[in-house]
């Protein structure tokens, strides 16, 4: 049945409810931020151990954590910057005349199958594949050319060496491996790699294409929504996502608010669904805003691949992939918006696309909301809590202290009105370290990172 | 199960509607709705105006719009108050709602030039010019603007309601055509001189940006005035600029 997470659980002091306190901060602290720091992407790779972001400059910073050391035990997993790259270069499309932008949409790794890691980054419409090794040797004693890279003369070479490896200072290098171009029309949302491996997908707006990790110069289109008369268009593609373990099923969720599953079996162009999940309206509460606060701005399966979880504007909802006519569970995140609709289309803000993301267990999920608030939804509790990401709760292993909003006109003190929301800093990312209770936000150009309190 | 909805959550949308303007006391709920409604129409058809003239527009987002706009359309010509806005003489209200979207249809070049232009007639003009190349889109798209205008100006004279539906179906029909095949002439513009005039018109506002949160929606003018430095869309600036200069107008 259905589960409704009531909002301000005490919680009681019960001895499961994880509390969270400050780790690190990364980026700059200035008030004025340039347009290019803002991140926009952010995810763990598959151990955790490694933590890449992207920013609207086309840039790739990738932290990597410190093993503990007995030295320094209270420096428990910190993440240092292991290597920062230029992904995307602004373009400009000669035949529309339109820019194309460099901001990296989404960063997914690959799983590690030898020492270099391997990563796909993309903007709206080219995506690459990237390639991180660590270079901590150094080949010494070459015959043919000097130890600072010059020719040897040849009467010099007098004997035949072998040259020996000596160590170095540890080197990261990304060099790009693959660039897949040219197979998108519309701007990507959503780029997803299969459980074989070795196949991934990317969606646009209107059409999703499967490619092959090996091959730059080909992909199979497996989704096309477009209709022939695009005068007739009322729906658009926004998020998918390929199953974790079934390498022939994925998601796509679009702007009307319901969610396709697809198997690829069934056909080479997946346009007929195998499953058409859509929650019915409640028609008390239609509004002209119904339809835009319903767009599912992300799509995330669970660790397990039993549940999907969708973010719409106001809630965030988990679904049994057997189940397509309801959610089992929906969470409000910040339904004192419900009122504020109109100002908020007014402003934009109602078309600002929130992702989700769920912990390592799918016990919790986590999804972001303005006022740099973030909000945690315990399923089996329920439980939620709001959090904020902010300079002034950023001293060392400080606990986070529980925000809450006001709805009522009777403002109780720590309590925050809606009306002094600051709009302006909203925290559309979130990631969850895949085993541990580590969490990154991106609050607009800084990277919070905050971790399970240890006793 | 459907307590994710607010229970008896009837009214349509809008905030702060306890907040009924003076002129408007006395008058009926309806009314103001039906206002409330044309001020959306009037901004949602603005934004796809706007976005259209800027760098490749965000595709889910017009779709979103335009689907509000053809949802505003559809309830306005069931309940048949096309021909009631005509007829309505609301007085101060529809004047200041007048001045309010004028100003938001304004292109923000002639923001910075300071000219006064009549309501919609430049920003009609601009549009016609920008399409003055495209064989078969001057009429219909120059209609998109248009329309609103009719209705409001119809407190003077009375409009033919079918036509205004048509056009509006058109001018939808039109952006979304525009947004695959976009006007290379629109371009040129955008390079010559819209390009200074925003930066005039952030030089100006400079002193009205700084720590705005968002405020009430208690009238029709007053929209929203959060600013949105993060933002890479000039059209949301410009909205929030131009909110600014509303605001002032009105109170003064």
């Amino acid at each position: 049945m259905a589960v409704v997470a009531r909002a301000g659980g005490d919680g009681g002091g019960s001895s499961s409810e994880v509390q969270w306190c400050f780790l690190q901060v990364k980026g700059a602290i200035d008030e004025d931020v340039a347009e290019a720091d803002i991140i926009s992407t952010v995810e763990f790779n598959y151990t955790g151990d490694l933590l890449a972001t992207g920013d609207k400059g086309g840039r790739v910073v990738i932290f990597q954590r410190e093993q503990e050391t007995k030295s320094r035990p209270l420096s428990r997993g910190e993440y240092n910057v292991y290597s920062t790259f230029q992904s995307h270069e602004p373009e400009f499309d000669y035949l529309k005349s339109l820019e194309i932008e460099e901001k990296i949409n989404k960063i997914r790794w690959l799983p590690q199958q030898n020492a270099a890691h391997f990563l796909l980054s993309t903007n709206d419409k080219t995506i690459k594949l990237w390639k991180i090794s660590e270079r901590d040797k150094r080949a010494e004693g070459y015959n043919l050319k000097d130890e600072d890279g010059r020719l040897r003369e040849p009467f010099r070479v007098t004997e035949l060496r072998v040259p020996t490896l000596k160590p170095m200072d540890l080197m990261v290098e990304a060099s790009p491996r693959r660039t897949f171009a040219n197979a998108h029309t519309y701007h990507i949302n959503s780029i997803s790699v299969n459980s074989d491996y070795a196949t991934y997908l990317s969606a646009d707006d209107l059409r999703i294409n499967l490619w092959h990790l090996e091959v730059t110069n080909r992909s199979f289109n497996i989704v096309d929504i477009k209709p022939a008369n695009m005068e007739e268009l009322t729906e658009v593609i926004t998020a998918a996502e390929f199953h974790p373990h079934h390498c022939n099923v994925f998601v796509y969720s679009s702007s009307k608010g319901t969610i396709r599953l697809c198997d690829m079996r069934s056909a080479a162009l997946c346009d007929q669904h195998s499953k058409f999940f859509e929650e019915p309206e409640d028609p008390s509460s239609r509004s002209f805003f119904s339809e835009i606060i319903s767009s599912i701005s992300d799509v995330k399966f669970s660790h397990s691949g039993r549940y999907m979880m969708t973010r719409d504007y106001l809630s965030v909802k988990v679904w049994d992939i057997n189940m397509e006519n309801r959610p089992v569970e929906t969470y409000q995140v910040h339904e004192y918006l419900r009122s504020k609709l109109c100002s908020l289309y007014e402003n934009d803000c109602i078309f600002d696309k929130f992702e989700c993301c769920w912990n390592g267990s799918d016990s919790t999920i986590m999804t972001g909301s303005y006022n740099n608030f973030f909000r945690t939804f315990e399923r089996n509790m329920p439980r939620d809590t709001t959090l904020e990401a902010s300079r002034e709760s950023s001293k060392p292993r400080a606990i986070l202290k529980p925000r809450k909003v006001c709805t009522t006109g009777k403002r109780k003190k720590d309590e925050i009105t809606v009306d002094s929301l600051d709009f302006n800093k909203k925290i559309l990312h979130t990631a969850w370290h895949p085993m541990e209770n580590i969490i990154a936000v991106a609050a607009t150009n800084n990277l919070y990172l905050f971790q399970e309190k240890v006793n | 199960m459907d307590t994710m909805f607010v229970r008896g959550l009837k009214r349509k949308c809008f905030d702060g509607e306890e907040d009924i303007e003076g002129t408007l006391a006395g008058i009926k709920a309806i009314p103001s709705y039906n206002l409330q409604r044309q001020s959306l129409l009037d901004m949602s058809l603005v934004k796809l105006q706007l976005c259209h003239m800027l760098v490749e527009p965000n595709l889910c987002r017009s779709v979103l719009i335009a689907n509000t706009v053809r949802q505003i359309q559809e309830e306005m010509t069931q309940d048949g108050t096309w021909q009631m806005i005509n007829t309505q003489s609301t007085g101060q209200a529809s004047l200041d709602r007048l001045v309010s979207t004028d100003i938001l249809c304004r292109s923000s070049r002639d923001q910075a030039e300071g000219k006064h232009v009549p309501a919609y007639g430049t920003f009609n003009k601009d549009f016609e010019n920008d399409q003055a190349q495209d064989s078969s889109d001057t009429m219909s798209t120059a209609s998109a603007v248009q329309a609103p205008r009719n209705l409001q100006s119809s407190v003077w004279e009375m409009e033919n309601p079918q036509e205004n539906k048509g056009n509006f179906q058109k001018s939808l029909d039109q952006i979304f055509e525009t947004l695959e095949n976009k006007s290379p002439n629109s371009v040129e513009d955008l390079f010559s001189e819209v390009d200074n005039s925003y930066y005039d018109l952030d030089t100006m506002l400079t002193g009205m940006m700084s720590n705005t949160k968002m405020g009430h929606c208690d009238s029709l003018e007053t929209f929203s005035s959060s600013t949105n430095t993060a933002s890479n869309s000039n059209c949301k600036s410009d909205l929030n600029d131009l909110d600014h200069i509303v605001e002032i107008l009105v109170e003064s």
